[in-house]
């Protein structure tokens, strides 16, 4: 039994927790439209951020946070779908133009306007193919409200150190639940900073480097002509069809992602000797599974659990551990098993069950009977 | 022959296109006003216009279609230094497309020039009607003469607050005309009409481009509006939106200590339904605090519909010894129902109800339900009142965390003092 006993013991919701890491860890600016679930975020982001700024849509979000990445600074916002839908092609500008940004994506119940108060985990799909040429958008998936913490802080970490937009995904359940919270015990977070450039040499708004990200200076700069775009374009930022240089500098975004997706794989495993079956969640739903193993295991089943942090671009440690085990089950609160799919396609293979919900969070007792032998 | 500004004299246009005199005057104009490149901002949109990045000198930032002016305008906020221009090129589609953002920094009065080359059709793309283009102008989609009359950006930009709006006819040398727009503190927005050579010529045979313009109710001129300018190097933005020492969001969070006991040796869930503005999620709230102060792990959420002052509010809350990790509920321990409106919320949780309490206001009609129910009058101080009222009695009734627990979050919150404590305690203790 663990009491709480904690004497810093706070009700908090998980949006508090990321806007206060997101801002420890070096972001300074918040632009949004407010939308359902996603208004706590927003809220406390009017007090927490250096420059918050209403904007009037969520195209016009996405544009105004470039802008103001390209002049250094380091912004966030938060939305859900129907916010999200809108931004898509401004994520994509941002990309390419390799500048850092989070968007916290507060998943609610779709398609279109669905249900704004009943959360969801429907949106993965969307960001697995959001990028033209399906290249590769970091996503990372909290599900405890530590993680809440530490994820926010690491989708931060992440955009700056490789200049590039990060999805914080999330879902009403977590973001508008209050809970007892210990926060004496969060890890520090500090804040990173943009790989900078010697001013004496020649600038490149887009060199090729060995470390494949590009040093960052802010426009204007008094010294070095700085040119940003969006189209396919040579390491100068100049506009180019398809040349050699131009499709070699496109394909360098995502084996910078690839690169260095090592660096930021985050996972919980918990695993159990013996064990053949394997429990794969994130987000809300691995609060379910981490009630459903426990349950599972008090009553005498052997099981392993893998809890999925960084959602995608997928790690490859994640198969190298499914491959020891013969059963899986993958629980996510959708009807069309979509992580599940991002892992094995379309046909799942037979040792792989997908319990998914539409509509409601799943409970313990979903996974338990959905993943009975 | 290249110049501060353009690195050659042989832009990437059409021949006879307007595109290559914006450019060349802009050049000029920016020379006038003693500029150095490395102090402007170039913004393009998507269109024949964008391709005027490599011949610049200054800096350039080349976005989306439609989208430059809300991109110039996150440039605009971000640059702290003072002394930098910002100038956003694009064309009559890129302005049909992001006609809200061109409004908006109107509007916001943003510190930046924005140049519409406004040559009444989409080159790019072979040379379509726009939301600019006048009526009767032909184009290959409206072969007989657009239908419609054209958005008049000029009247628009200006009614939306603008300090500097001229629609310019984009022939010879209007540097001075540039010059002047691109001085102004805050939004200048500067049409320059413009006809194409390749499809707005070949269209429009024999017409002249003031002609058209003039027909169309849209000449040159110039609007002005005398308001202050807003940007990123404005003393009065860093006053006013700039917050450089803003504090932890932990440093409001009140910290609750373990001061009674509970009797809870198991999970716990409750649902609290009623109407907007009955206090529910007050209620909600200080039993969730209580419940820490007793020791308790606790979670609550609220439900409600989008229109949050009507309708009903529920609130689900869960307490624990143990930690809580599912946070959802199935058939709770417990609900109260202090209206109508909650009572239909929770209905189909509790006609599930195998076990446990309802504890419904004595006004409304009992379901069928496996609970024990407790009625009562909750709703005899006021409506607002009667969710608070019913947090007591649950903690009266059940026993899980003592009166007091709840006493004290109502007197630590401030709620006390606004309440009719007193008369509510004593019909209680009268039940």
């Amino acid at each position: 039994m663990q009491k709480n006993n904690s004497q810093e013991s706070v009700l908090i919701d998980g949006s508090r927790l990321m806007i206060e890491a997101m801002a420890r860890a070096g972001a300074d600016t918040f632009i949004g439209y407010p939308i359902t679930p996603a208004n706590l975020l927003y809220l406390y982001a009017t007090q927490r951020f250096e420059l918050m700024l209403p904007a009037p849509d969520e195209i016009t979000t996405i544009q105004w946070m470039t802008g103001l990445a390209a002049t250094g600074r380091i912004p966030v916002t938060a939305t859900s779908f129907p916010g999200f839908a809108l931004m898509i092609e401004s994520i994509n500008m941002a990309y390419m133009m390799e500048l850092p940004m989070v968007i916290v994506l507060a998943q609610r119940l779709g398609p279109a306007t669905g249900t704004a108060t009943c959360g969801a985990q429907g949106d993965i799909a969307l960001l697995r193919g959001m990028y033209s040429g399906g290249f590769s958008i970091p996503v990372f998936s909290p599900s405890a409200y530590s993680d809440s913490w530490t994820m926010a802080g690491e989708a931060v970490r992440v955009a700056i150190k490789l200049r590039t937009p990060v999805v914080l995904l999330t879902s009403k359940e977590e973001v508008m639940t209050h809970k007892n919270f210990d926060i004496s015990h969060l890890p520090e977070i500090t804040a990173t900073q943009m790989k900078g450039f010697d001013l004496a040499d020649e600038y490149r708004t887009y060199a090729n480097t060995e470390d494949k990200i590009p040093p960052f200076l802010a426009v204007p700069n008094n010294k070095h002509q700085i040119r940003i775009t969006a189209s396919t374009h040579d390491t100068k930022g100049i506009l180019q069809h398809s040349t050699e240089e131009a499709i070699d500098n496109t394909l360098r975004l995502q084996e910078k992602t690839m690169k260095y997706l090592d660096d930021f794989t985050h996972y919980d495993l918990d695993e159990q000797a013996g064990a053949t079956k394997l429990l794969i969640s994130f987000g809300i739903t691995a609060l379910a599974a981490l009630d459903a193993v426990n349950r599972m295991r008090t009553s005498g089943e052997k099981i392993s659990l893998l809890t999925i942090k960084t959602l995608l671009p997928v790690p490859p440690v994640y198969y190298e551990i499914m491959d020891k085990y013969s059963n899986i089950i993958i629980a996510e609160e959708n009807s069309t098993a979509q992580y599940s799919k991002i892992l094995f396609g379309d046909r799942l293979p037979k040792n792989v069950t997908h319990i998914g919900t539409f509509g409601r969070m799943i409970t313990p007792s979903d996974i338990i009977n959905g993943g009975a032998e | 022959m290249s110049t501060n500004f353009l690195n050659t004299s042989n832009l990437p246009f059409c021949k006879g296109c307007g595109h290559d005199l914006v450019s060349k005057n802009t050049a000029k104009a920016l020379d006038m006003l003693g500029l150095d490149p490395k102090d402007v901002i170039v913004v393009t949109d998507i269109g024949c216009h964008g391709i005027i990045d490599k011949a610049l000198n200054a800096h350039t930032v080349h976005g989306l279609h439609g989208r430059s002016v809300a991109l110039a305008t996150g440039v605009s906020l971000g640059v702290q230094e003072p002394g930098k221009k910002i100038l956003v090129f694009l064309g009559d589609g890129g302005a049909t497309i992001g006609l809200q953002h061109i409004i908006e920094a109107a509007r916001l009065n943003l510190n930046m020039s924005i140049v519409i080359h406004n040559n009444y059709l989409y080159g790019m793309t072979g040379g379509q009607t726009s939301g600019l283009t006048p009526e009767g102008f032909r184009t290959t989609t409206a072969l007989s003469g657009n239908t419609f009359a054209a958005h008049d950006l000029c009247a628009l930009t200006h009614a939306a607050g603008a300090s500097y709006v001229t629609r310019i006819m984009g022939i010879g040398d209007f540097s001075d005309q540039l010059a002047e727009a691109y001085k102004t503190k805050g939004c200048s927005v500067i049409e320059v009409i413009e006809l194409c050579p390749s499809y707005g010529v070949k269209f429009n045979p024999n017409r002249k481009l003031r002609d058209i313009a003039f027909e169309a109710g849209k000449p040159e001129g110039v609007w002005t509006n005398d308001r202050p300018p807003f940007n990123g190097s404005d003393s009065n933005f860093k006053e006013k939106y700039l917050k450089p020492n803003v504090k932890s969001l932990f440093d409001k969070l009140d910290k609750i200590n373990i001061k009674y006991p509970s009797s809870l040796n198991k999970g716990y869930s409750i649902v609290l339904s009623g109407s907007a503005g009955e206090g529910v999620q007050l209620a909600a709230s200080i039993i969730t605090k209580a419940a820490l102060s007793c020791g308790l792990n606790a979670t609550q959420k609220g439900s409600y519909p989008v229109t949050v002052g009507v309708g009903f509010s529920s609130s689900e809350i869960n307490l624990s010894p143990e930690t809580i990790n599912y946070h959802g509920m199935d058939i709770p321990d417990l609900v109260v129902a202090t209206s109508e409106e909650g009572l239909a919320y929770s209905l189909k949780k509790i006609k599930q109800m195998q076990g446990g309490i309802l504890i419904i206001d004595q006004s409304l009609d009992v379901p069928i339900t496996g609970a024990k129910v407790i009625p009562f009058d909750f709703r005899s101080f006021g409506a607002k009142n009667a969710s608070i009222m019913a947090s007591i009695f649950f903690a009266d009734k059940t026993g899980i965390i003592p009166r007091e627990s709840i006493l004290d979050m109502m007197e630590s919150s401030g709620l006390a003092a606004k309440l009719p404590l007193e008369k509510i305690l004593a019909a209680l203790d009268r039940d």
